[in-house]
């Protein structure tokens, strides 16, 4: 490269930095934290019963057993939405007298290895008195249904969401609609499943009676302030850390009983423990979501456009309330967000949050998005058939082409481009060409089928927006103070040395955010990434942040860092200008050195570092004796949008569906990384397709789960996966001041709707939709067999 | 305290002498009697593949085999496929280059298992490393770009 050039990483597919050590099993995952120390172990001894009364626990003498009595002075965790609405309830860390769900932690045994903690585990015995349980929604809120919990219920039973939203015009469009079009689609339970289930190390120090808790974490603060409100400390007296992260996926942002249960037993033994949760345990236990049944109608005209559309969402949130986002996260997401990427005049729409007798739900890449968009593209779809317009022409006509825009549910909708990328997938698919294909294949007894799904991604969201949706968070103590997370903060510092060191709020577990934040910092500093030492994680290296969630790190901890770098590199340029005479703007930053543009005089930055630190008396303006900079971020957010094209082919015999082809037009905004980019959607996809042809978390109707290992619940290998077609837009939002939106969550949020109607594509001959998803070949099946019998029927008939 | 027998395993060219239960997995002894933490265990029933390891060369799933089952054989680790601190080996240089990692968890198992399978099978093509490659799971990459490294390294692995 040309020396006087400065050198932009924005934009570059550079390797990451922290893959060097993975590559070579140097990872330090929290079990490898466990096997370095001779610490006990535990394991949690967990309910067989979805609903029951405790009568006893009883274990031979030589097992050392805490139970919720043995807990003394911990608080339960308590989550709590100041919304009218919302109903709160307490999860113990360890289930009392009653339990709710079939793993429910009823207690812990400690042993000096993970063998012999499971073995003991086989002595405890929990005579539990079963008692009715109410296992779907619809159980839970019929008159008189059992309570999962003990509470008022304003309206109906077990209902502890219900959000309304009913614009003034709204019945008069309905009414004057040429067509309404109903619908009902949903999804199964399903499971985040990172491959690295959970896992806490909690270390106890004698000396000065601080615990430090090794966690499986995407927001180590957050889980401080949880743990430490539950047990009644100081923040001070806990440190957490979450060392690598063996994929997170929205899972490991809620607070774990288990994880308090393990520091309290820590803090009460003053010992170290470990506890390695097991797969089957994280099927069990570990957070569900997804199983959502929305009734949506939507009021067309006869040209088709959509002028009101309402809607009826349910959500079954499980048997207790995740922390911090409380279980409003889904039926309220989807409250807020069901319109999308489309212009809805007039809106009318319940939203319910249901408890039942099965495991809590909490985020989950999408959260309620995937069902969200199933429902607004399958609508699109039935629509255009039913007016007889192309489906393209109705997205068309109902995209959202002027921006800001304000939503029917008051959201406001940035710089985005749902009629550009629309276009561009539809030309990467060759529509016309598809449909010569499709006949052809169709005359020949097969079944071919294209899907379209259009979508908006609300990404990087702060303190404004979630304060707007009114969720203080509370903990179990009277007294407790209401929190609302949001901002990134960062403290960027260069060393006597001239090494750059970023400390982070946010958490990333596999996202590669070290080596984005190195590349928009370098960029400020004309330093090349590997400069840039990154640390996350650590509630005593990092400031305060809110961690990695809800497609967010790269637009706010991005934006913290950039105005951090940008304040570091003013800095540098002012002390180089006293040394080379000129101004700051007459200083490039290129290489490691300041450069003065005119006369080609440099100084390193190493020598203005280290006279800063150790020559003070040279600083020239009285400044600071430090080169250190706090960066804060805090956006109301941006929306990431993007268009996903699926083809299929249906097995008619065996009801396999078969991905030949997977198309994205993705925009969110400014790539830093567009490796990295591509590799969110490809993941994202991948989550997607398991949505929709293959994850089923399964209860029977004993309320026991029966998918409790990878031979039941089956995520999609390499075999099962089509090879993934991106075509980038990037469009610059004024909401995110690196120009870079959130693509964390797409892909899971877009292809299962693309997947469904290019199913109920493939299989519209027979007169088959799909609107339900998993659509397993078992459903298929039954589907194409149950046309088959009535086309004979009708035959036989006439 | 149960029981302990004596056991030599040869891992990665060393030799490790150490005393594990029975009942003690191949996976638990690499990882907790080695030091080897590099091998992960993801299910510990067989399906995920994250523990896999080459004992005599071949594939095998170490949370499925005891420790006393691999005695005398020789065990390779994903801390095995580097030959040296400054160099990775073909396979893991390509999952570099091609972003075939997210989260890591799930990567000594898809090194090694296709490290093992590119030696003994340099002209693998795609469809064939598709298939091996099947038998992991991964969850954060949608295994596009673990096939394509794969492939790049196969690629080099001929030279």
């Amino acid at each position: 490269m040309n020396m006087s050039e400065p050198q932009t990483w924005t934009g570059q597919a550079l390797p990451r930095l922290e893959d060097p050590a993975i590559l070579r099993g140097w990872g330090n995952y929290v079990a490898d934290v466990a096997s370095r120390d001779s610490c006990l172990h535990v394991r949690f001894v967990r309910s067989n019963q979805p609903s029951g009364r405790i009568l006893s626990i009883t274990a031979p003498p030589h097992v050392k057993l805490f139970t919720a009595a043995d807990l003394t002075g911990v608080s339960p965790i308590r989550a709590v939405l100041e919304r009218p609405d919302f109903v709160a309830v307490d999860t113990p860390i360890l289930a009392t007298d009653l339990v709710r769900f079939v793993g429910e932690p009823i207690a812990v045994v400690v042993a000096s290895t993970e063998a012999e903690a499971e073995d003991a585990l086989d002595l405890v015995v929990v005579d539990i008195e079963p008692l009715p349980a109410v296992l779907s929604a619809d159980q839970a809120i019929a008159s008189g249904a059992p309570l999962v919990h003990d509470v008022e219920f304003p309206g109906d039973p077990n209902t502890v969401v219900d959000g309304r939203i009913h614009t003034p015009g709204f019945d008069e469009a309905f009414a004057r609609a040429d067509k309404i079009v109903t619908i009902q689609v949903g999804s199964a339970r399903q499971s985040a499943m990172p491959l690295e289930a959970r896992a806490a190390h909690a270390a106890y120090d004698r000396s000065s009676g601080r615990s430090t808790l090794h966690a499986t974490l995407q927001m180590p603060h957050m889980t401080r302030t949880g743990i430490a409100d539950c047990l009644g400390i100081a923040e001070d007296d806990l440190r957490v850390i979450a060392p690598d992260v063996g994929g997170g996926f929205g899972a490991k942002m809620t607070l774990a009983r288990e994880d308090v249960a393990v520091v309290f037993i820590s803090r009460a033994m003053r010992r170290n423990i470990a506890w390695i949760e097991t797969r089957e345990e994280n099927f069990m236990a570990s957070w569900h979501s997804r199983e959502q049944v929305y009734d949506v109608e939507g009021a067309f005209t006869a040209s088709g456009e959509l002028i009101a559309l309402r809607g009826d969402l349910m959500c079954d949130v499980g048997a207790y309330c995740c922390y911090p986002v409380t279980y409003g996260v889904e039926p309220l997401m989807a409250m807020a967000e069901l319109p999308g990427p489309y212009r809805v005049g007039e809106y009318s729409v319940r939203s319910r949050g249901v408890i039942t007798n099965k495991c809590p739900i909490a985020p989950y890449r999408g959260v309620s998005r995937p069902v969200q968009v199933l429902a607004m593209e399958r609508l699109m779809d039935v629509a255009a058939a039913e007016l007889g317009i192309d489906r393209v022409v109705i997205r068309l006509k109902n995209l959202i082409t002027e921006f800001p825009h304000r939503s029917p549910s008051g959201l406001v909708l940035d710089q985005a481009s749902h009629t550009e990328t629309l276009l561009a997938a539809t030309e990467l698919a060759d529509l016309s060409d598809f449909a010569t294909r499709q006949a052809a294949a169709r005359a020949d007894g097969r079944y071919l089928g294209l899907g379209i799904s259009c979508f908006a991604e609300r990404t990087g969201y702060g303190t404004p927006a979630l304060a707007m949706r009114s969720q203080p968070i509370t903990l179990g103590l009277e007294t407790a103070p209401t929190i609302t997370p949001g901002f990134e903060r960062v403290i960027l510092a260069m060393d006597p040395s001239g090494g750059v060191t970023l400390r982070i709020g946010a958490s990333p577990h596999g996202q590669g955010l070290k080596t984005t934040l190195a590349q928009l910092v370098c960029d400020q500093l004309g330093l090349e990434p590997q400069a840039v030492r990154v640390i996350a994680s650590d509630t005593d290296a990092t400031p305060y942040g809110w961690g990695s969630f809800a497609s967010r790190a790269m637009v706010i901890a991005g934006g913290a860092s950039l105005l951090a770098s940008r304040d570091l590199a003013e800095r540098l340029r002012v002390l180089a200008a006293d040394r080379l005479g000129g101004l700051a703007s007459d200083i490039d930053l290129i290489q490691g050195s300041a450069i003065r543009r005119d006369t080609g005089g440099q100084v390193a930055l190493s020598t203005l570092a280290r006279d800063t630190y150790h020559n003070a008396q040279l600083i020239p303006d009285k400044g600071e004796p430090a080169l250190e900079f706090t960066g804060v971020y805090d956006p109301t957010g941006t929306f990431a949008n993007a268009c996903h094209i699926a083809e299929v082919e249906v097995d008619s015999e065996t009801g396999a569906v078969d991905i030949t082809r997977f198309l994205v037009a993705e925009d969110a905004g400014l790539l830093v990384n567009p490796a990295i980019v591509d590799g969110q959607i490809h993941g994202g996809v991948a989550q997607g397709v398991a949505n929709a042809l293959y994850e089923e978390l399964i209860y029977d109707d004993r309320g026991i789960l029966i998918t409790t290992s990878l031979m039941d619940y089956l995520p999609p290998t390499v075999a099962e996966m089509p090879h993934i077609e991106i075509a980038h837009l990037q469009t610059i939002s004024p909401q995110s001041i690196t120009g870079a939106k959130g693509v964390g969550e797409g892909g899971t949020i877009g292809a299962p709707a693309a997947i469904a109607n290019a199913i109920s594509d493939a299989l519209s001959p027979l007169g088959i939709g799909v609107f339900h998803l998993p659509a397993t070949p078992h459903r298929i099946r039954t589907a194409i067999r149950a046309a088959q019998n009535r086309t004979a029927q009708e035959e036989a008939i006439a | 305290m149960s029981q302990t027998i004596p056991l030599r395993l040869y891992v990665n060219g060393d030799r490790y002498d150490i005393a594990v239960e029975p009942r003690r997995t191949l996976a638990d002894a690499l990882r907790e009697d080695c030091g080897l933490t590099g091998t992960h265990l993801g299910c510990e029933h067989g399906v995920c593949g994250a523990c896999t390891v080459l004992v005599d060369g071949q594939p095998m799933r170490s949370c499925l085999m005891f420790a006393v089952q691999a005695e005398d054989a020789s065990v390779r680790t994903v801390e095995g496929l580097a030959p040296d601190d400054e160099t990775l080996h073909p396979i893991q240089q390509a999952f570099w280059e091609n972003h075939g990692l997210q989260c890591g968890f799930c990567t000594p198992g898809f090194l090694v298992l296709a490290a093992g399978y590119l030696e003994e099978h340099p002209d693998a093509n795609e469809e064939e490393m598709r298939e091996v490659l099947s038998s992991n799971l991964c969850r954060c990459t949608g295994y596009q770009n673990i096939v394509k490294a794969t492939m790049c390294a196969a690629e080099k692995m001929r030279r």
